[in-house]
């Protein structure tokens, strides 16, 4: 089997000994340089630029405006294309913008000789500005007489939604009749996150440049595929005109899910020429202008029968979207489904979302879209009722998780498998729960030790909410081995290891004959949209177990000619074997005989597409144990236990350490990390990497990674999902250890020292002697 | 303008022309090729440009090439035997699967170069403490802690020194 075997990544040696190629390795030096000019208010226009003294700088080749871009308004996030005009994204960005929605719009740029002349050359360029009111909250934006930040929307609002699924009950007629009943307990709660960014620790540079008529780009990105089209459609040009390249990327996180500066770059060396010009991005632009997670509010309602039966609930999320639509309404629509679906009413939902242009820097894809926010809400919820009716937090929940064939009201998408519950049990066991939980009931004292754990539920890629389809190629060698090529990308995940793995399988060959082309480009590699939503394993395993089943057969039916009377062929350590087990030919001399066969030569290859249909959930908790210094409002995470459903893995060493970075991220998203602006200028304060506090080795316990093994029937190899989830539940689970410490419910993150000192002094844990 | 910056880089003496006002990183990487010294911040944030000047791990973004002059820098192209052989502390990377993207990777192997070349033993806590200036945003620190442990451990039942 190599399915379900820990091999190292195929690519591990290449990374412990630096021959591993990112973006910038390959850039062709000297190369010139571009950088782009930021403007200095959030809110306004672009009245005029000088640029003649930056223009007469000593190598100084280009100057360019938002008075040059083409007029072309162009959409950026990796969805899938919709053929359909009204699921299509929306398309509300240019290369530079004359109107200013945020501060640090791009709105010139330079391309020099040189850094440092890019550089000098910014900083001699006049703008004169028109400015109107900073709007970072939802609530400004929204009021009446805001300035609108995009015509389209003059209301500021990108989009609405409400949705109710049909009343179980026809005692009621809607949602709201339920949770004013009074023979249930009625919970009415608010819940808020922060923004916070990916922090790959590579920054997404790229370097573009022109050849036989075409634009050739190289960029560290999860979507090369997508990226060709944006570039097509932002240039206005034919996207065959364009040939992009993904090399190894350090890490994405959903940030790379997104077509970034890539256009831009495309246009630049348009035009110098078609000169080779490079657009690094530096650490405190990535802040300030690529992606980040929105923040998200919720107004809760929840009537609960006697029993902690959930009866009905109501959700109403508030999107704050910053300057651009990227991914739109799509990520608080999926927050307000993931929220819906965990625990699933027993009489009816109705939730109400908002996506809310403000002046912040446009949030998009991040790790779990949406469901880090969602979880938040509903996780704090659950425990809030728990505390509040007297229910036991775990058997409240239990009694209301998603059950085994579970079908979504709204999209269809069906719970083929689960472990939750056993996922509950294995880490309330870990951890030893139940008695902790009794050891730290009656704390006092400034320092005290908590549990608390939280669930979640994930679908495996975006079917049906938008197109599923993977491509896989395979090619033998004269060896006997094959070549792998796909056009899903591997972004640091283990991509590539599993992929290899997963072919290995369906061919019957072992996975170190399985060579895969890492790096994708739009030219040769077969179509798939790339890296998001946890949905590679499952959607481009799909294809690679089709083609993989049809390359076989094509090996099979080659050795069937050769050996005619031979019956019940099978692949077997690298042979063909008959029926009794008997070694016909070894699949190196099979490969060589049919490359130079005088008789008949053929290259044997399969390639094909797989679209999917099919998506399923997966399933997981986290289980935290907490010391809080109450005076200090430190939270200091002592153990921390992740136990997850990801259906059958392929390669389980390789989950634990994905889980391990979820949890990590999970503990930034708890604690530490938030964008902070400053209210007057719309500027961040903290966009780089010393002042935002994403954690460091000194801020995590030993992270533990625990799994239940369903075998989902959908999934290729009994897969589902994984990428994101591990970053999921984290926050939530130490948000209800320190509530279990303190007694104190903290009900927007992070639980920062300043703001856990404030709740604790409103909840008289400090200041009353 | 450009100054000749003389030096051992990989254990080869080094001649090569450089800007004063650039950082060792730019050298290593675009006059020298070697890629391995990665650029995450540019501000000696991130730890991703590590490499040992003397024996001792610095963020190279914001150590300036012409204080290099004379002196000995190792980095992870350096590291690999004439064979191509991986070293044990490699080694722990790969099979402990301490490596996911790999942005961060050769630059908290230099540090654990230096760590492991100690000879000493640490606890976990004290290696937290020693890669603590390195970020990494896929792996929780979980499995590079594992294999520099790994390498720590190994190393000492051969070159073992006692706490000074």
């Amino acid at each position: 089997m190599e399915v379900g075997r820990s091999i190292p990544r195929v690519d591990a040696a290449d990374k412990v000994s630096g021959r591993a190629k990112y973006t910038d390795d390959l850039c062709p030096r000297p190369v010139l340089e571009a950088k782009i000019l930021h403007s200095t208010i959030a809110n306004g226009w672009v009245k005029s630029m000088d640029i003649s003294a930056a223009q007469a700088l000593p190598g100084v080749v280009k100057v360019l405006t938002c008075f040059d871009v083409p007029d072309i308004q162009y959409p950026t996030p990796g969805h899938p294309w919709s053929v359909e005009k009204g699921h299509q994204d929306v398309a509300d960005r240019k290369l530079l913008s004359r109107r200013v929605r945020i501060y640090g719009e791009d709105i010139a740029a330079v391309v020099a000789e040189d850094e440092i002349t890019a550089q000098r050359a910014l900083e001699l360029i006049k703008v004169e500005y028109e400015e109107y009111p900073v709007m970072l909250e939802p609530e400004q934006a929204m009021a009446e007489g805001a300035v609108a930040i995009h015509e389209e929307k003059p209301d500021n609002v990108l989009a609405k939604m409400d949705l109710r699924t049909p009343i179980a009950d026809d005692r009621y007629e809607n949602v709201e009749q339920v949770l004013d009943d009074p023979q249930f307990y009625q919970f009415r709660g608010h819940y808020a996150t922060q923004q916070v960014q990916h922090c790959h620790i590579e920054n997404p540079v790229s370097f573009a440049w022109m050849e036989a008529g075409r634009i050739h780009v190289v960029t560290s990105t999860q979507i090369p595929h997508i990226v060709r089209r944006v570039i097509g459609q932002a240039l206005g040009i034919g996207w065959g005109n364009i040939q992009v390249i993904k090399p190894y990327i350090g890490g994405g996180f959903g940030n790379k899910q997104e077509v970034l500066y890539e256009p831009l770059n495309a246009w630049l060396t348009t035009q110098v020429g078609g000169r080779c010009v490079r657009l690094d991005v530096s650490r405190e632009e990535t802040f300030q202008n690529t992606r980040s997670r929105h923040p998200i509010s919720f107004d809760v309602a929840a009537a609960v029968d006697k029993d902690g039966n959930m009866m009905a609930r109501s959700c109403t999320a508030i999107s704050n979207q910053g300057g651009y639509a990227s991914h739109g309404n799509a990520i608080v629509a999926n927050a307000i489904t993931g929220f819906r679906q965990l625990y699933p009413d027993r009489i009816g939902h109705h939730s109400t979302a908002y996506t809310v242009y403000t002046n912040r820097p446009a949030p998009g894809a991040m790790r779990g879209y949406g469901i880090p926010q969602c979880n938040f809400a509903v996780e704090c919820m659950m425990e809030d009722i728990a505390l509040k009716f007297g229910f036991d937090p775990i058997e409240l929940r239990l009694k209301n998780i998603m059950p085994l064939g579970y079908v979504d009201p709204f999209n269809g998408i069906t719970c083929h498998s689960t472990g939750l519950a056993e996922c509950i049990q294995k880490g309330r066991e870990a951890i030893g729960w139940d008695e902790l939980r009794e050891k730290y009931k009656d704390q006092t004292g400034p320092v005290r030790r908590g549990v608390g754990m939280a669930c979640f539920s994930y679908k495996t890629g975006v079917y049906p909410i938008s197109l599923e389809t993977s491509s896989a190629r395979m090619v033998l060698n004269q060896d006997g081995t094959i070549q792998l090529h796909l056009g899903a990308t591997e972004i640091g995940q283990g991509g590539d290891t599993v992929f290899s793995q997963m072919a290995a399988e369906a061919v019957g060959i072992p996975t170190e004959d399985v060579h895969i082309v890492s790096f994708q480009d739009t030219d040769t590699a077969p179509f798939d949209t790339g890296a998001y939503a946890s949905r590679q394993t499952y959607v481009t395993g799909k294809a690679i177990k089709k083609v993989g089943l049809e390359f076989r057969e094509k090996l099979l039916s080659y050795a069937a000619e050769l050996f005619p009377e031979a019956k019940d062929l099978t692949i077997s350590e690298r042979f063909i074997t008959d029926g009794a087990g008997e070694k016909l030919i070894s699949l190196e001399e099979l490969a060589t005989t049919a490359f130079y066969s005088l008789e008949h030569s053929v290259h044997i290859t399969a390639e094909g597409t797989n679209h999917c249909k099919e998506n399923t959930f997966a399933f997981g908790c986290c289980f935290a144990e907490v010391e809080v210094d109450i005076p200090l409002g430190k939270v200091k995470v002592l153990r921390m236990i992740n136990v997850h459903d990801s259906g059958k893995l392929i390669n389980p060493a390789l989950a634990a350490a994905q889980v391990h970075g979820g949890m990590s991220m999970g503990i930034g998203y708890a604690l530490s990390e938030d964008m902070k602006f400053d209210p007057k200028t719309g500027r961040l304060l903290n966009g780089n990497l010393l002042d935002y506090k994403m954690p460091t080795s000194m801020d995590h316990p030993d992270l533990t990674a625990l799994f239940v093994e369903t075998d989902d029937p959908s999934g290729p190899f009994g897969n589902k999902a994984l990428g994101e989830p591990p970053a999921i539940p984290v926050a939530p689970a130490i948000r209800n250890a320190v509530l279990s410490a303190t007694g104190v419910a903290v009900n927007t993150l992070p639980l920062s020292p300043q703001k856990l000192v404030e709740e604790f002094t409103k909840g008289g844990l400090i200041g009353h002697v | 303008m450009m100054e000749i910056l003389h030096c051992t880089v990989n254990n080869k003496p080094v001649e090569v022309g450089i800007d004063p006002r650039e950082s060792l990183a730019d050298t290593l990487r675009q006059r020298l090729g070697l890629t391995s010294v990665k650029k995450g911040c540019e501000v000696g944030e991130c730890g991703a440009c590590t490499v040992l000047v003397d024996g001792v791990a610095i963020d190279s973004c914001i150590y300036l090439s012409v204080w290099a002059q004379g002196k000995t820098i190792l980095t992870v192209e350096g590291l690999q035997n004439e064979n191509g052989e991986l070293t044990p502390l490699q080694k722990a990377f790969v099979e402990e699967a301490a490596v996911q993207c790999g942005f961060c990777t050769p630059g908290i192997i230099m540090s654990a170069v230096e760590i492991v070349g100690s000879g000493k033993l640490y606890t976990r806590d004290e290696l937290r403490k020693l890669i603590s200036g390195h970020l990494c945003r896929c792996t929780g620190y979980e499995n590079i802690l594992n294999a520099v442990e790994r390498a720590v451990n190994e190393t000492h039942k051969f070159v073992g020194k006692e706490e000074e």
